[in-house]
């Protein structure tokens, strides 16, 4: 069961091995000549004005709280869809794609008053 | 063991050169698109073209911007490119050859490709620039978004298959004679619709908004320079042909050779020979590049989405049609049975 996964842990390992040694190459072959004005954040050739790390849009965060509801709805529905086989074959299939779909029926009036409220309009 | 180490190796390494290779048939395509010649100068054709930049990024500065994260900054690239390269294993490149052969593949990929959000928006927090942040914000809702379309999709095709594995969703597609047991036939919708979040997910033209250079500069690599630089492009270019191996995984029959059954019954001494692996092999990565080619053809066929559309489209039009597809097929399943359309 656990050794399914091994060979998946050996290619991260060996991708990370590479990774790793094109970081070391740049750094030991490239050369390394920092001034004051080579380091400077980029700003379209201005001297940057304050920090980078400010408050950003607040819907950033909404489309994240929506995200995890979702994504969680989704993963309800993995089980479900792997399984879907074997309640077919038990005559079960239309019972179990209507308790799903009452549950995603839920999830998507929430979808639609969020849509209604705005929570995902970005013209501004 | 000592196999399954030389097949990562070699994937690896296949994954590399093949990368190599779509940064310089997207550049001549491109050029061929624009009616210009392209790179044509170093080698053959400007075959070491991509052999040149390599050399480029590792020769020159590795510039890191004033008050920086360093400790970040360095790994972003480096986990964009482990995540890159490790989805490679789950790939079913002939019957029976992949490096990780997992009864949960499917649930794997989707658990992997999320966690490159991380690479993208710590790039641009680590980098102490504003159109750094902005990319990676935009980056982050993007791939976010998106990623819920993408897994329902792939629900409806583990419905029809019943199988998270790979391996069994494209021997499944084997059944109902010819091409039509091919998932893109049964269930075309979801087939379109994982098509445009495979370009949402890899940040590909008409998806490019995390780097969109009339705003953001370069968005999430603006302060990248070298050889960091080098391995988000890498990164890019490994997703990008390895969205490509999915959709002809997941929709166009993976690695099955048109009219198999049919080929087989002719020639018996066929099964399981090594011949068929190599056909297998080449079929695949016949479909493989002509889905490469689509997401070049793309990008320099469409414009860009403006933000507030690329949201709309995903979370008003990709999001329901998905969840609606899901349910259909499901239902498609119960009523002509899973083999049968």
């Amino acid at each position: 069961m656990f050794g399914d996964f091994v060979p998946l842990f050996l290619m991260i390992a060996l991708a990370l091995g590479l990774a790793l040694t094109l970081l070391a190459a740049a750094a030991y072959i490239g050369p390394s000549r920092p001034s004051e004005t080579k380091t400077m954040p980029y700003e379209s050739g201005m001297d940057p004005v304050g920090s980078a790390h400010e408050r950003y849009s607040v819907k950033f965060y909404l489309v994240a709280m929506i995200f995890i509801v979702f994504d969680v709805e989704v993963v309800f529905m993995w089980p479900w869809a792997a399984s879907f086989h074997s309640f077919v074959e038990s005559g079960a299939g239309l019972g179990v794609i209507a308790v799903l779909s009452l549950f995603t029926f839920i999830l998507l009036v929430g979808l639609l008053y969020d849509v209604k409220k705005g929570g995902l309009d970005f013209e501004q | 063991m000592v196999w399954t180490a030389l097949g990562a190796f070699l994937v690896i390494n296949a994954m590399l050169l093949s990368a190599s290779l779509l940064v310089f048939a997207e550049r001549r395509v491109s050029a061929f698109i624009q009616n210009r010649p392209g790179p044509n100068r170093v080698g053959p054709l400007g075959l070491l073209q991509p052999f040149a930049d390599v050399l480029k990024f590792v020769l020159k500065e590795d510039v890191q911007p004033a008050q920086s994260n360093k400790f970040i900054h360095s790994m972003a690239p480096v986990v964009m490119v482990v995540i890159a390269m490790t989805t490679a294993a789950l790939i079913p490149f002939a019957e029976g050859v992949v490096v990780a052969d997992l009864n949960v593949g499917v649930i794997m990929l989707l658990a992997l490709t999320s966690i490159s959000v991380y690479g993208v928006t710590l790039a641009g927090w680590s980098s102490n620039s504003k159109f750094s942040l902005l990319g990676g914000l935009r980056s982050a809702a993007q791939m976010v978004s998106y990623e819920l379309s993408m897994g329902l999709a792939v629900i409806s095709v583990v419905l029809i298959a019943g199988s998270l594995n790979f391996m069994e969703i494209v021997e499944h597609q084997n059944s109902g004679g010819a091409l039509l047991g091919w998932n893109a036939v049964r269930n075309p919708i979801g087939c379109l619709i994982f098509i445009v979040t495979a370009f949402a997910e890899t940040n590909r033209a008409p998806f490019d908004l995390p780097e969109a250079e009339e705003e953001l500069v370069a968005g999430y690599h603006t302060e990248y320079s070298g050889m960091k630089f080098g391995m988000f492009f890498l990164a890019e270019y490994v997703n990008w042909f390895i969205a490509s191996f999915f959709i002809v995984t997941l929709f166009f029959g993976g690695y099955l050779v048109p009219f198999e059954p049919q080929l087989i019954a002719l020639f018996p001494a066929l099964e399981g020979s090594t011949l068929l692996a190599l056909l297998q092999f080449g079929s695949l990565m016949l479909k493989v590049g002509f889905f490469a080619f689509l997401f070049i053809w793309v990008r320099w066929t469409f414009p860009r989405f403006k933000y507030n559309q690329l949201m709309k489209v995903g979370w008003k039009y990709l999001l329901p049609i998905s969840l609606a597809n899901a349910i259909l097929i499901a239902l498609g399943v119960v009523l002509f049975g899973a083999v049968g359309l």
